[in-house]
């Protein structure tokens, strides 16, 4: 009997803590099957953030060091520096990266870092219990915009996927989803090209994932996905904003 | 034959450093400390090794603990208001167990205050500084040939019990040029030292990290640590004494113990009892030599260029053996050797 479809070879066995309907495990897969299909696995460090992707090391066979909030990307920088050899990933949350650690990221992405960033986009912190983004869309309430956001107050949300795309030294900067199936499969594509860009030394490579936050967003698993697909994605256009090298759009 | 070279002391460290081994630097220009960041952003890529100009001292220190996580020789340096920024990842090295050497060239504070030399950051250096419950080795030289020495060292220090060690001067130290021994180059080390993250090539995959959730499993950390400092403090701890004969007993550190060794020494060309205990280590503190070398003091002076933060262990070490006075500098100046010379004189009645 032949094998059509296995667990990727970089995660481990563990049975995951995220919440149920939660994308961060849909992530992880896609992260472990571009590390194992371009043969990363066992020269990669993956830089973990504070929030829920903190317990990266239980879930991928890597080497993982964590960081302190928003602080991966001067992580990675200081890995890659000093170990060009080893492929440098970050995965981020969207307070961790656009809020606290948003000159981190801008710095690290202007140098053009041969790094590879992950981007969980949940327009919410999910780790704290449901608060406003950077990212968080108009409108929208959480624990601490009980009337939903207001731009006149709380600012706009960020676009992180343009705003790095926007920077000369960034190759690649691409934004997903993982709503749908076939949503995912296009995102499986934008993350192995982020680190096929890193294996064959050509830069900084900035995936964006719009991803689902059920518990925080006080809706069923089904429902996070339509909201997903209808609200996030009418503010967060899908799409490549950046490709220095050419290929998938 | 190795020759003495005339060097600043921000450049002397620096080029310690980077004969130590250094495979990378990441920093952030503060006065007065810039040569030395100007010194890395040659020395440094001429080498073929890493330097960055990182954006902020929170970015150059978290620079410091991925690389440092790979196991690798790296440092940073600051200055006073810098290093502040940087206690957040000091907390998470030191719970990680990272090693790495970290340079304060104190200037005056709290805030911006000036860019004198100051030794106001030593209850920042030795009382932990960032969050939670931890120590460091922290190095507090009196000369530039030492500074040269400790930070040398420093390195296999921070190595051999996966710690960050700090080298605490002053603006005096890193502006001043003496006539320096440099010590022999050493190779950088890329290999595997057995826990840093390497890519998980033929073993099991690795973490560094500081986040222990599990009930029981932090406390356990950090009662681990604290026994790691117990083994740190019987042997490592350094400390000068200059003489077996004394009524007055001053301590000092640093800068401030320079300027006390000439009060010290023309005193006692005049014929007045006096000698210098001078920590090296100020963490771990040297409390038990400096309990035995009080006990033969009638009086100890604490001379320190702040308002009186050594004073604490001192009085702890001195425990009522002597009374203990104490004479402070506190706005990023020195004190004049003859400032001290007359505290003294005083003091003896």
């Amino acid at each position: 009997m032949s094998i059509v479809f296995q667990k990727p070879e970089s995660l481990t066995d563990k049975t995951t803590i995220f919440c149920p309907g939660c994308s961060h495990g849909i992530i992880h897969r896609l992260v472990g099957e571009a590390l194992d299909e371009l043969e990363l696995r066992e020269t990669t460090v993956g830089v973990a953030p504070v929030g829920c992707g903190v317990l990266l090391y239980e879930y991928f066979r890597t080497d993982i060091v964590e960081a302190p909030h928003g602080r991966a990307p001067a992580l990675a920088t200081g890995i890659k520096r000093v170990r060009p050899d080893l492929t440098v990933f970050s995965y981020q949350g969207d307070g961790d990266l656009a809020s606290i650690g948003m000159a981190e990221i801008m710095h690290a992405a202007n140098r053009g870092e041969m790094i590879t960033v992950i981007f969980v986009n949940n327009a919410n912190y999910g780790m704290t219990g449901g608060q406003m983004a950077p990212t968080t869309l108009p409108g929208q309430k959480t624990t601490t915009t009980p009337t939903g956001r207001d731009c006149a107050t709380h600012g706009s949300p960020f676009r992180m996927a343009e705003i790095m795309g926007a920077l000369d030294p960034v190759v690649y900067s691409a934004r997903v989803s993982a709503a749908t199936p076939a949503k995912i499969m296009k995102a499986k594509r934008a993350v192995k090209k982020a680190f096929q860009n890193q294996k064959e030394n050509r830069g900084f490579s900035f995936v964006e994932v719009l991803s689902t936050c059920p518990t925080n967003w006080g809706m069923t698993p089904v429902d996070a996905v339509q909201f997903v697909e209808k609200d996030m994605e009418a503010y967060y256009p899908l799409g490549v904003f950046r490709d220095a090298c050419g290929g998938e759009k | 034959m190795n020759k003495k070279v005339l060097m600043k002391g921000n450049e002397a460290i620096a080029e310690a450093s980077v004969r130590a081994g250094l495979a990378g630097y990441f920093g952030y220009p503060i006065t007065p400390q810039n040569e030395f960041t100007a010194y890395m952003s040659y020395h440094m890529p001429a080498k073929g090794r890493a330097f960055v100009q990182a954006e902020s001292e929170v970015a150059a220190i978290n620079m410091v603990y991925g690389a440092a996580a790979t196991g690798c020789r790296v440092m940073t340096s600051s200055s006073s208001p810098g290093i502040a920024l940087m206690q957040e990842a000091i907390s998470y090295m030191c719970g990680a167990e990272v090693p790495a050497v970290i340079v304060n060239i104190m200037r005056g504070g709290p805030g911006l205050g000036n860019i004198g030399p100051s030794q106001g950051d030593y209850n920042q250096a030795t009382r932990g500084g960032g969050n939670g419950d931890y120590k460091m080795i922290v190095y507090a030289p009196s000369t530039v040939q030492e500074a040269v020495d400790l930070t040398y060292n420093a390195f296999d220090v921070a190595d051999k019990y996966k710690i960050p060690v700090f080298i605490l001067g002053d603006g005096a130290l890193g502006q001043m040029a003496e006539p320096v021994l440099l010590p022999e180059e050493k190779p950088v080390m890329k290999g595997d030292q057995g826990w840093g993250l390497s890519g998980a090539k033929g073993r099991e995959p690795r973490a560094v990290m500081s986040l222990r959730l599990a009930e029981g499993e932090l406390r356990k950390h950090n009662w681990n640590l604290a026994a790691k400092f117990e083994r740190i403090a019987e042997a490592e701890t350094k400390y000068e004494l200059t003489d077996t004969d004394y009524d007055v007993l001053v301590t000092a550190f640093g800068t401030a113990a320079r300027v006390a060794k000439t009060a010290v020494r023309q005193l006692r060309e005049q014929g007045i009892k006096a000698a210098l205990f001078r920590p090296v280590t100020i963490c771990p503190f040297p409390y038990a030599a400096l309990a035995d070398a009080a006990k033969q003091a009638k009086k100890v002076l604490v001379a320190e260029m702040n308002t009186g933060q050594m004073l604490f262990d001192v009085k702890v070490a001195v425990e009522g053996a002597a009374p203990v006075e104490f004479m402070g500098c506190p706005g990023g100046e020195s004190f004049s050797p003859e400032e001290i010379a007359a505290k003294i004189k005083e003091m003896q009645g």
